[in-house]
């Protein structure tokens, strides 16, 4: 399945939940916008589906809305792992709450998951958006909104490497 | 351990569990006093949110209630429209959605069996760390829900919120060589689902017998999965839409959800692959039915923690019907037929995953949407899961508080209650 090369942008949430609907907000966004050949996957963040996201990436760029610890609503956070058989030494998934996500069997289980399993893409990005509102129905409350321009921003940043 | 009352444990959060939700077990001297599963319920905003909106909407709305299970939620919402509008879908389009379906319970079960409910057995926290000791194991896990996938995404667009399914039909319908790709991924994938049933046969499974009024739908002459009639095991028999008149909702005083129960019976009844199993286990194509024998399933299956063979089965099952609806394959005319709008109310049923579940909506001559019903599986179940739980806690009392939260969270776990159709946040606290 190894693609060498492939970059994979994948934005978790649900668009009907408030600020869970941050990760789709910036795949939209990115849409036409990315270089060519970069993928855009909206996942619900269940892990089986996100190891076959990233499955033989190169770089893998998840980007989900988190509940992390006191942080006000918009605040980014951004996580670098790497396989450990991509970079001898490195720790693998730093010890940051904030990759974990909102959703309980999520993006930091799949991470472990695909450590154990050698499923790590060579190179993978977490961007979490600090989420305030969860509402269903709610839209991005505002914070939230107001950052996903630099969240989008960060995004294609990671991509020009 | 010494004699407690009233003790409250520190909260738990129940992981594995797809959903958000809370239990709280109040046990006073040696008897369990209540068990109350609070579960939040999405379907009561959509019921709200879709008012208002076109006969056309629902499929795709509704599809987004659930991420494990959009295809049942897309399924049943078309089936209701379709029976308002009077229009019935036959021919290849009614074998491409029971393909599609069948795509969503090879992933669905995939998931649940392998990360959700086997490390339960095997005595591990958790699928990361079974997986460091049945790596193998873990990745045929993988392999299945892969190919669940890969039916969705054939037939639906793709797997998460399958974008293909509109009232009518599809947007597009697959060629014939657009399904035979598959056949080489499918018969793969058989191998696999043959071997989970062997594998969790072969576990070991607490004693515990329901005697729950089983509820599923029956469709004579196969497995009911995108349609049919409902039955139970009381010998009730009904069409979709006299759902409401069998099926009561009420208000509890300890949920903001509603309890289910059948009309003019006091216990408890169940949806899901016990109650699938139960009543139609005469109906399982060939390699599913042999798997089911050779796995020691009954003609009957009423031990909770023994649903993890039946959904073993299930994917045999769903993968056989595949394979057969790909083989006879035949693209229809046209990838949806239409659907005009009219005043009236319809019904849908499907079997979810996790079990029935039913839709209505009440239309004006616009087609525009006036009201709606959702009743999924998880909340058809919340009395039934809170009744065993109570049978389950009550000889288990001198446990110490750490492994009775354990096993409770496994009793949990065998009903594979769903994220965003019925629970909210998971928490455990028993309080002694």
């Amino acid at each position: 399945m190894t693609e060498p090369g492939r970059t994979v942008v994948i934005g978790v949430g649900n668009d009907f939940r408030g600020d869970d609907g941050a990760g789709p907000a910036v795949l939209a966004r990115l849409a036409g916008v990315v270089p060519a050949g970069v993928h855009l996957v909206a996942s619900d963040g269940e892990p089986a589906n996100l190891l076959m996201a990233w499955d033989g990436a190169s770089l893998a760029i998840v980007v989900d809305a988190v509940q992390a610890g006191p942080a006000p609503p918009g605040t980014l956070h951004r996580a670098v792992i790497a396989a450990p058989d991509a970079l001898p030494g490195s720790a693998a998934v730093p010890e940051d709450a904030s990759i974990t996500g909102s959703h309980q069997l999520g993006v930091g289980s799949a991470i472990g998951l695909a450590q154990v399993l050698g499923r790590l893409p060579a190179r993978l990005i977490v961007h979490g958006i600090q989420g305030g509102d969860f509402t269903l129905g709610a839209s991005l409350s505002q914070p939230v909104a107001d950052a996903i321009d630099d969240l989008v921003a960060a995004v294609i940043a990671d991509l020009a490497g | 351990m010494t004699h407690r009352h009233e003790r409250t444990l520190a909260a738990v959060g129940l992981a594995r569990v797809e959903g958000e939700g809370a239990l709280r077990v109040r046990v006073s001297g040696d008897r369990v006093e209540d068990v109350r599963l609070d579960i939040y319920e999405p379907p009561r905003f959509f019921e709200a949110f879709l008012r208002g909106r076109s006969y056309r909407e629902p499929p795709d709305i509704t599809s987004r209630i659930c991420g494990i299970c959009p295809v049942a939620y897309q399924t049943s919402a078309f089936l209701a429209i379709e029976a308002a509008c009077g229009v019935q879908v036959d021919g290849p389009i009614a074998d491409l959605r029971r393909l599609l379906y069948c795509g969503e319970w090879v992933a669905s079960h995939a998931l649940h069996i392998y990360l959700l409910h086997a490390p339960d057995f095997l005595g591990y926290p958790g699928a990361i760390e079974m997986a460091r000791d049945h790596r193998p194991i873990v990745e045929r896990g993988l392999r299945l829900r892969r190919a669940g996938n890969a039916i969705m995404e054939t037939i639906g667009g793709r797997a998460v919120h399958p974008v293909n399914v509109q009232v009518g039909g599809f947007y597009s319908a697959p060629s014939r060589s657009d399904l035979s790709g598959l056949t080489g991924v499918l018969r793969a994938a058989m191998d696999d689902a043959l071997e989970t049933v062997s594998w969790v046969a072969g576990f070991e499974f607490p004693e515990l017998t329901l005697d729950h009024e089983m509820l599923a739908l029956s469709q004579p002459g196969s497995y009911p999965i995108e349609r049919g009639t409902v039955a139970t095991s009381g010998g009730r028999a009904f069409a979709a839409a006299e759902f409401e008149d069998h099926v009561l909702e009420e208000q509890v005083a300890h949920s903001t959800a509603l309890h289910a129960r059948l009309s003019g019976h006091a216990g408890t009844y169940l949806t899901g692959p016990l109650a699938r199993y139960t009543l139609n286990a005469r109906w399982l194509p060939p390699a599913a039915a042999a798997a089911a024998a050779a796995a020691g399933l009954g003609e009957t299956c009423r031990n909770p923690f023994r649903s993890i063979i039946v959904r073993a089965v299930e994917v045999v099952c769903a993968l056989e019907e595949a394979i057969r609806i790909i083989e006879a394959y035949e693209p229809p005319a046209a990838a949806s037929v239409p659907v005009p709008p009219r005043a009236g109310t319809g019904h849908g049923v499907s079997e979810a995953p996790r079990g029935v579940l039913y839709q209505r909506y009440d239309f004006d001559p616009a087609g525009t949407i006036v009201g709606a019903r959702i009743v999924p599986p998880t909340s058809q179940n919340q009395a039934a899961i809170e009744h065993d739980l109570r049978s389950f806690i009550q000889p288990r009392l001198d446990l110490s508080d750490d492994e009775l939260t354990r096993q409770c969270e496994q009793v949990i776990r065998n009903y594979d209650p769903c994220i965003s159709c019925a629970t909210h946040f998971l928490t455990l606290r028993i309080e002694r």
